[in-house]
C-alpha cells in the first residue's frame, strides 16, 4: 500500500480523533472573540489566558452525572445525540482541504454534505421528543420547521454554484474556480454574491446560529431540545454543533472563496508572496501578540513557523491546508460577529423570512444565475 | 370530516427557574403551538413579609429594609421612605441633602434602567448590550461605594437628611460619568435603536393602551409610552425637583419599542438633571433637626415618588408609639405586572419574554 | 464486500419495515420507516446510483420523514395509541403477503414477458447524474412538467383542505 491510497484512512481517524478536541478550541475561540466584542476577557483561569479550558470542560463533562428524565423515552434519548453527531461527522468525508489531503471525492459531494444535513435534523427532533419535556418539544418543533425551512433556500443558493460549475464534486467546484480564474463569489458579473448573501443567511439557520438560534434559545424554552441532556450526551450535541458549524464553514470556503486555492491563484509571480510570505507575515504578526500576551513559549513557536513557511518546498505544501483554514476561519468569525451584534428572531418572523423572502430571492437568483450563465 | 387527533394544547411551566423570568416570576402558560392562550401569573416566591417587619420595627430601624425591595434601585426606595417618615413627623430635610438627594435618586435611575436595558436585550438574543450596560452601572455603583460604603443596598439616606457629607471627590466622578455616558447611550442606540430585528421584535409587542393603562393603574415608562403624560417628579414634586429643567419624554406606540425608547430618553433626561444638580450643590447642613426616638403623632400619610420602575408610595399609619400602626408600600413593578396577562394571551412564547423585561419588574419588590 | 454490504442493506431495509408496522409507538414506527429509507438508499449506492441515493435520503428522510414527525409530535399520542389500529385485518394481510410473494416468485422464475433483461449498472461511470438530468428534462420533459403540475395541484388542495373553516355566524 501506498501513502496516497492510506492517506483518506489516515485523515479519517485524524479528523474523528482531534474534532472532539478541535471542537472544544473552537469553543475557547468562540468565546475569546465574544468576550472581545464585549469589553471583557473570557476564560482566564485555566491555563494562561484560558488556554487549558476546553480540557478542563470536556474532563467536567465527561464526569458529570448522566441523567435521564423519568418517563423519558430511554432508546430515542440514547439514539438521539448519536444520530447528530454521526451525520455531522460523515460530512468530513467530502470536504478537500487540499488536492490532495482528502477523504474521498464523491461526484455528489455537495449532495452528500445537503443530505447528511437533513438526516442531522432527527437528532435535534428525537432527542426532544423522547425528553418528554415541553421544553425540548418546543425546542424540536422550532428545530425541525427550521432546519426544513432553510434547507431549501440553501440548497437553490448552492445549485447556483452547480451551475457554474457544471459539478457536485467539492473538488470539481474548487477546480472549476481555478480554471475560470474567478472564486465562485465574485462569479457571474457579481451576481453569485446574492447567491452568497442567501447561502451565508440559510447557513446561519441551518446551524442553529444567533441570529437564529431559535431551537436553543435561552431565554425563552431554557434550552430547546437539549433541555433535559446533561453530562457526555450533552457534549455529544455541543460536539454535533460546531462540527456542523465548521462544515458549514468549509462548505461556504470551498464553493464561494475558493477552498484550498490562494487568491489569484492564476498569476504565477504572485505564488511566493501568497504563499510563503502572507502566511509568515501573519504568523509573525501572532507571535508578536502572543509576545504582548507574554506567551513566550508561543511566540517562539509561531515565530519559527513563520521562518519554515518561508522555505519555498514548504510554503508550496503547505500554503493550500493554510488558505483553506485561514478562509474557514473568516467565515467562523462571521458568524460570531452575528451572535454579538444581533438580537434573535422570533419564530413566526423567521418562518417569515425563509418562506417569503429567502425562498423567492433564491429562485430569483437562480433564474438571474441561469440566465447570466446561458450568455 | 370529524378530527379525531386533536394538537395537543401544551401546559408550559416558565420558572419560577428560568433564564428570562428576572428571579423567581412563575408564570403558567396555556399554549397552542407557540400561541399563548392563557397566563397564569404565580409570585410569592420571595415573599419575606416585609410590611410586617415594619410594624416591628422602629421607624429608624426599617429604613434599611426598604432597599431590600427594589434591589436595583435601592436610593429610590430609601429616598420615598424617608420622605414618608418626614412628612409624618413633620421634619424636612436641608436643602444640600435635598439636592444630594435628587443627585442619588437619578443616578440609580440610571443603573436602574441601564440593569433593565442589558436583561432586556439578553432576553431577545441581543447578549452583548448586557456588558456595555454592566460596565457603565458599574461607574456609578464605584459612585454609591465611594459614599456609602454599600452598592447595592446602599441606605444612602436618613430620615431628615442624609449621614455623611458627599465625599471629596464625588463632583468629579460624576462629572466624568456624566461625560462618558452621552456617548455611551449614543453607542447603544446605535446597537439597537434602529437595528432591524431589535425593531421587529419589540414594535406592536404587548400593546397596552392609555385607556388600559390606566384601568390597571400602570405607572412609569409604561404609562408614559403609551402617551399619557405622568410622572411624579413634575405632577407633585417632591425633593426640590421643581428646580430643575427636565422634560418628561411621552411617546404613543403604547408597545414594547417604545418603553424602550421611553427609557433610553429618560436616562437622557437624568443626566441633565444630573449636571444641573451638580452645579447648584449648596452649602450647609444636611441633617435636619430630627428627635433621637422617632414618635410620630396619631395620624397617617401616603407620599409616593416617581421611582424608575414607576409609582412607588408609601403609606403609614402612626398610633402614636414607637413602631408603625401599618406601614403599606405600592410597589410599581407588582402593580405593573397585573397587566401582563392582558398583553401576553394571544401573542407568542417570545413575546412573553419581550413582554416581561419590558415590564421592568424585580421580584423582591413584587413579593415584598 | 459487495454481498456483505447488500445483505446489510436489505436486512436494515426489511427490519426498519418491520419495525414501521409492528410497533405501537407512531414515533418508533417513523423511526423504523426512516431506517428501512436509509437502506434503501444504501442498495442505491451499491448500484452506483449516486445521485438516487442523496435525492432519496435528502429527500424521503429529510423532507418526508421530518414533517411525519412533526405531525406527529403536535398530537395526543395517548389517545392515537388508544385508537383500533389495522390489526384485526391480519387475514386480508395474510393473503395480500402471500399474492405478493408468489408474484416475486413467478417474475424471478420467468421474467416478464416484453422487457428487456435488466442491465448490469455501470460501476465507476462518473456519475449518473448527468444522464438522469438529460432523461428527466430532455428525454421525458412533457411527463416530468406534467408531474410537477400535479404536484401543484396536490398542494394547492391541500392547503385548500387543511385552511381553517370560517365559523358560520
Amino acid at each position: 500500500m501506498t501513502f496516497e491510497t492510506l492517506l483518506p484512512y489516515l485523515m479519517a481517524a485524524i479528523f474523528a480523533m482531534a474534532f472532539p478536541l478541535v471542537t472544544g478550541y473552537l469553543v475557547l475561540v468562540e468565546r475569546k472573540i465574544l468576550a472581545d466584542f464585549q469589553a471583557r476577557l473570557g476564560p482566564m483561569r485555566v491555563g494562561p489566558h484560558g488556554l487549558l479550558q476546553p480540557i478542563a470542560d470536556a474532563l467536567k463533562l465527561i464526569l458529570k452525572e448522566d441523567t435521564v428524565p423519568k418517563d423519558a423515552d430511554k432508546f430515542l434519548f440514547y439514539l438521539a445525540p448519536l444520530l447528530s453527531v454521526v451525520t455531522a461527522f460523515g460530512s468530513f468525508a467530502v470536504i478537500p482541504i487540499s488536492a490532495t489531503l482528502r477523504i474521498a471525492d464523491l461526484n455528489i459531494g455537495l449532495l452528500l454534505i445537503s443530505a447528511l444535513a437533513a438526516v442531522g435534523v432527527f437528532g435535534i427532533i428525537l432527542g426532544g421528543w423522547s425528553s418528554n419535556s415541553n421544553y425540548s418539544l418546543l425546542g424540536a418543533l422550532r428545530g425541525a420547521a427550521q432546519l426544513i425551512s432553510y434547507e431549501v433556500a440553501l440548497g437553490l443558493s448552492l445549485v447556483t454554484v452547480v451551475m457554474l460549475s457544471g459539478t457536485l464534486s467539492m473538488q470539481g467546484i474548487v477546480e472549476a474556480q481555478f480554471n475560470q480564474r474567478i472564486w465562485f463569489l465574485f462569479g457571474n458579473y457579481g451576481l453569485m454574491l446574492l447567491s452568497f448573501f442567501i447561502f451565508l443567511i440559510a447557513a446561519v439557520a441551518e446551524v442553529n446560529r444567533a441570529p437564529f438560534d431559535l431551537p436553543e434559545a435561552e431565554s425563552e424554552i431554557v434550552a430547546g431540545y437539549h433541555t433535559e441532556y446533561s453530562g457526555f450526551r450533552w457534549a455529544l450535541y455541543m460536539l454535533a454543533e460546531y462540527t456542523n458549524i465548521f462544515i458549514i464553514c468549509a462548505v461556504a470556503a470551498t464553493v464561494f472563496f475558493g477552498g484550498w486555492l490562494r487568491p489569484f491563484a492564476n498569476i504565477e509571480w504572485l505564488a511566493y508572496p501568497m504563499d510563503a510570505i502572507f502566511p509568515a507575515a501573519l504568523l509573525f504578526l501572532s507571535a508578536w501578540g502572543c509576545a504582548r500576551m507574554k506567551l513566550f513559549p508561543f511566540t517562539a513557536l509561531l515565530g519559527i513557523s513563520g521562518l519554515v513557511f518561508l522555505i519555498p518546498a514548504v510554503a508550496t505544501a503547505l500554503s493550500a491546508p493554510f488558505w483553506f483554514f485561514l478562509k474557514v476561519s473568516a467565515v467562523f468569525y462571521v458568524l460570531i460577529w452575528f451572535r454579538a451584534s444581533w438580537p434573535r428572531l422570533r419564530y413566526d418572523q423567521l418562518m417569515d423570512l425563509g418562506w417569503k423572502r429567502l425562498i423567492p430571492l433564491a429562485l430569483g437568483a437562480l433564474l438571474a444565475n441561469a440566465i447570466i450563465g446561458m450568455l | 370530516m370529524t378530527n379525531h387527533l386533536e394538537t395537543s394544547e401544551m401546559l408550559l411551566n416558565m420558572g419560577p427557574q428560568h433564564p428570562s423570568t428576572h428571579g423567581v416570576l412563575r408564570l403558567v402558560l396555556k399554549l397552542d403551538g407557540e400561541r399563548v392562550k392563557a397566563v397564569e401569573c404565580v409570585i410569592g416566591y420571595l415573599h419575606r413579609g416585609v410590611e410586617k417587619i415594619g410594624e416591628n420595627r422602629t421607624y429608624m430601624q426599617f429604613a434599611p429594609y426598604v432597599d431590600r425591595m427594589d434591589y436595583i434601585s435601592a436610593v429610590s426606595n430609601g429616598l420615598g421612605y424617608c420622605l414618608a417618615v418626614e412628612q409624618l413627623i413633620g421634619a424636612e430635610a436641608p436643602p444640600r441633602a435635598q439636592i444630594v438627594r435628587v443627585l442619588f435618586a437619578e443616578l440609580n435611575r440610571i443603573a436602574s434602567h441601564l440593569l433593565w436595558l442589558g436583561t432586556s436585550a439578553l432576553d431577545l438574543g441581543a447578549m452583548t448590550a448586557l456588558f456595555y450596560t454592566m460596565r457603565e452601572r458599574e461607574e456609578v455603583l464605584k459612585i454609591f461605594e465611594n459614599y456609602c460604603g454599600a452598592r447595592l443596598t446602599t441606605h444612602a439616606f436618613r430620615i431628615g437628611g442624609l449621614q455623611y457629607e458627599l465625599h471629596d471627590t464625588f463632583e468629579a466622578e460624576t462629572r466624568a460619568f456624566s461625560e462618558m455616558f452621552k456617548k455611551r447611550l449614543d453607542e447603544y442606540e446605535k446597537l439597537l435603536t434602529k437595528n432591524p430585528i431589535w425593531v421587529e421584535r419589540l414594535k406592536g409587542v404587548g400593546i397596552l393602551t392609555a385607556e388600559e393603562c390606566k384601568s390597571y393603574a400602570v405607572s412609569g415608562p409604561m404609562l408614559r409610552a403609551a402617551g399619557v403624560n405622568w410622572d411624579l417628579r413634575k405632577a407633585q414634586p417632591y425633593s426640590g425637583y421643581e428646580q430643575f429643567d427636565f422634560e418628561i419624554p411621552v411617546l404613543h406606540g403604547a408597545d414594547s419599542y417604545d418603553r424602550y425608547r421611553i427609557r433610553i430618553e429618560e436616562m437622557r433626561q437624568s443626566l441633565r438633571i444630573i449636571d444641573q444638580a451638580l452645579e447648584r450643590i449648596p452649602s450647609g447642613a444636611i441633617m435636619a433637626k430630627v428627635p433621637k426616638v422617632l414618635k410620630p403623632a396619631p395620624g397617617e400619610v401616603y407620599v409616593s415618588i416617581e421611582a424608575p420602575k414607576g409609582e412607588l408610595g408609601y403609606y403609614i399609619v402612626s398610633d402614636g408609639s414607637l413602631h408603625p400602626y401599618r406601614l403599606r408600600v405600592r410597589p410599581p413593578s407588582f402593580v405593573n405586572l397585573a397587566s401582563l396577562e392582558k398583553m401576553a394571551v394571544g401573542a407568542l412564547v417570545a413575546d412573553v419574554v419581550a413582554i416581561i423585561g419590558t415590564i421592568d419588574i424585580v421580584l423582591g419588590e413584587v413579593d415584598r | 464486500m459487495d454481498a456483505a454490504l447488500f445483505y446489510t442493506f436489505a436486512a436494515i431495509t426489511l427490519a426498519g419495515a418491520l419495525a414501521t408496522v409492528t410497533r405501537r409507538n407512531p414515533v418508533h414506527c417513523a423511526l423504523g420507516l426512516i431506517f428501512s429509507l436509509l437502506g434503501v438508499a444504501g442498495l442505491f449506492l451499491l448500484q452506483a446510483a449516486e445521485l438516487l441515493f442523496a435525492v432519496q435520503i435528502l429527500l424521503y428522510v429529510g423532507g418526508v420523514m421530518v414533517l411525519f414527525l412533526f405531525v406527529i409530535m403536535l398530537i395526543h399520542l395517548e389517545q392515537a395509541a388508544r385508537l383500533r389500529q389495522y390489526s384485526r385485518q391480519w387475514p386480508v394481510a395474510l393473503a395480500a403477503l402471500f399474492a405478493v410473494f408468489l408474484e416475486i416468485y413467478v417474475l424471478a422464475q420467468s421474467g416478464l414477458p416484453g422487457l428487456p433483461p435488466s442491465p448490469q449498472p455501470r460501476l465507476n461511470a462518473g456519475g449518473n447524474t448527468e444522464r438522469i438530468a438529460d432523461s428527466l428534462f430532455y428525454v421525458y420533459a412533457l411527463p416530468f412538467e406534467a408531474a410537477s403540475l400535479l404536484l401543484l395541484i396536490a398542494i394547492v388542495g391541500a392547503v385548500w383542505l387543511a385552511r381553517k373553516k370560517e365559523q358560520p355566524q
